[in-house]
């Protein structure tokens, strides 16, 4: 063999093994799940409230609660969140801004992704405390919108930004206006990409624990109003892995949080496909 | 006596402080086909897309003097631009058909500019992609995407778009040059036949094209006119050296 089929080999090999770490660690991740969570998953699980604990048993009823909770979070955040960030994604692309300010601003936006989910949920604390709330939906919704802004604006705004000039050269110049470029040609060209940085945001924000572990508090009952504090599915599972006899029942309650991140990603895969079909490349 | 269908007046563009086009004046002859000829960079496609001001969408453009369509200055201020760029078709380098069906590509036009029921749309749509010779090829798919054309349909796609909004003029950015051979055959021909209905303006960088189809030829050199006039003049009697060396292939 000469030095280049070796060279080729090696590099085959490192790549082999890359896919197999990550592939591995899904299969791992959901194996191992199943197999603590398998004894205590039942219909009572998605169905019921915790019920108050005895010394000696595991905790019983459900995790209705954090299912709620976390819908009830997420849901709006990512909804506020896509708005704000839509406005963001669009005056980014404008002739308002010249690219010097528009590029310092995504630089911006950048760094806020970066920034761990826990540093947001402190700085809603300290809001939080200062203006003298306690911890509830309300402040949780707001880290959560938080945490997704920077995520959703910037894969909308370099989806916006993939679409070609020659295809609102090709708009304006059938004489339309600005409004009709935007709304029947470049959106038709970005939806798919806006769509997807949403579900992201949602995929985010739903699994997310540290910013809403002191915003958005603990509650093992139904929430009935904003300012109630509730249990969201990450919070659930780090509660009740913490308490004796309940790491089975954590593992159901991160199988359920599991299956709907997966439902969020295939949903968007498939939404994605239906309006790629007409994506001109 | 040929009417003139665009007339420019000391037309200055300028891009960041580089001086692109130089006191252009020229005149650009109805139901004609012209053909803005010149090395690369020298401006012919800045000329081009200053008659439908699509210039101005782009960052930091400076553009004095006047551009006279239709006895009309159409630099004036406070004219409502997107009913001068509906008399100019564009069609582009590389085509960008509309991400959606072949169908409403050729109707998206038509449903902003007028109110046709469906039965006219259809009547329109089908006359305007026979006239591009496109009809027989995607009359049975009509709603597939656009995208899923070859690159020479879709450029005849872009066509018949151009010309679903009834303009005066067709604006052609070197429509051939990312087409094989066959296709810019098709194109070329369909500009000639085109020319009976439309001012057409063809910017080209192949002389041979320029010669094959041209009527009235302006050549560009370094933003500035240097000859314009009937083709058979131009190419069979310039005057300057600048164009004789065209001419005789020695810039490019």
């Amino acid at each position: 063999m000469n030095r280049r089929t070796i060279e080729e080999n090696i590099f085959k090999i490192l790549m082999i093994g890359s896919l197999c770490i990550v592939i591995g660690s899904l299969v791992i991740i959901f194996g191992l799940v199943i197999i603590n969570g398998a004894s205590s998953l039942s219909i009572e699980m998605l169905t019921q409230t915790p019920t108050p604990t005895t010394p000696g048993s595991p905790p019983g009823g459900g995790i209705l609660n954090a299912i709620v909770g976390s819908l009830i979070l997420a849901i709006p955040a990512t909804a506020f969140a896509s708005l704000i960030g839509l406005g963001i994604a669009l005056y980014l692309q404008t002739d308002f801004l010249t690219p010097r300010v528009s590029n310092s601003i995504r630089f911006m936006l950048d760094v806020l992704w970066g920034i761990p989910s826990i540093i947001y949920g402190i700085f809603c604390l300290m809001i939080m405390i200062y203006i003298g709330m306690s911890s509830s939906i309300l402040v949780g919704m707001i880290a959560l919108t938080m945490l997704e802004i920077p995520i959703i604006t910037r894969s909308m705004d370099e989806s916006i930004k993939m679409v070609p000039s020659g295809l609102k050269e090709a708009s304006y110049s059938l004489g339309s206006t600005k409004f009709e470029t935007a709304f029947r040609v470049v959106r038709r060209q970005a939806f798919p990409g806006i769509l997807a940085g949403i579900l992201l945001g949602l995929g985010r924000g739903i699994g997310d624990a540290a910013s809403i572990l002191f915003t958005a508090g603990f509650s093992n009952r139904l929430p009935t109003s904003i300012l109630d504090s509730t249990a969201a599915l990450p919070t659930m599972i780090y509660n009740l892995y913490s308490t004796p006899l309940g790491q089975s029942k954590a593992f159901a309650a991160a199988f359920i949080l599991l299956m709907i991140v997966l439902i969020v990603s295939v949903l968007s895969r498939l939404l994605t496909r239906r309006f790629k079909k007409h994506i001109i490349k | 006596m040929v009417s003139n269908q665009i007339i420019t007046k000391n037309l200055n563009v300028g891009f960041h402080n580089h001086h692109v086009l130089k006191d252009i004046n020229i005149k650009i002859p109805a139901k004609q086909l012209t053909a803005i000829i010149g090395p690369s960079g020298c401006g012919k496609t800045t000329l081009l897309k200053s008659f439908n001001r699509l210039l101005e969408i782009q960052d930091d453009v400076k553009i004095g003097g006047e551009i006279i369509v239709d006895d009309v200055n159409i630099m004036e201020p406070g004219l409502n631009v997107p009913d001068i760029r509906k008399k100019m078709g564009l069609i582009s380098q590389k085509p960008y058909p509309l991400p959606m069906s072949i169908f409403e590509n050729v109707a998206y036009g038509l449903r902003i500019h007028h109110d046709k029921n469906s039965k006219e749309l259809a009547e329109t749509v089908q006359h305007c992609l026979e006239e591009v010779g496109l009809w027989k090829e995607v009359k049975d798919r009509l709603h597939d995407p656009a995208s899923r054309l070859s690159v020479g349909q879709q450029q005849r796609l872009c066509l018949a778009r151009a010309i679903a909004v009834q303009p005066d003029v067709i604006l052609c950015d070197e429509p051939t040059s990312a087409l094989d051979p066959i296709a810019a055959q098709q194109i070329e021909k369909l500009l000639l036949k085109l020319k009976k209905d439309f001012t057409v303006v063809l910017v080209t960088h192949t002389l041979r094209q320029a010669k094959r189809v041209a009527d009235y030829v302006i050549f560009l050199y370094f933003g500035m006119v240097i000859e314009q006039g009937p083709a058979a003049e131009v190419f069979n009697n310039p005057k300057s050296p600048e164009m004789k060396a065209y001419l005789a292939g020695e810039i490019s």
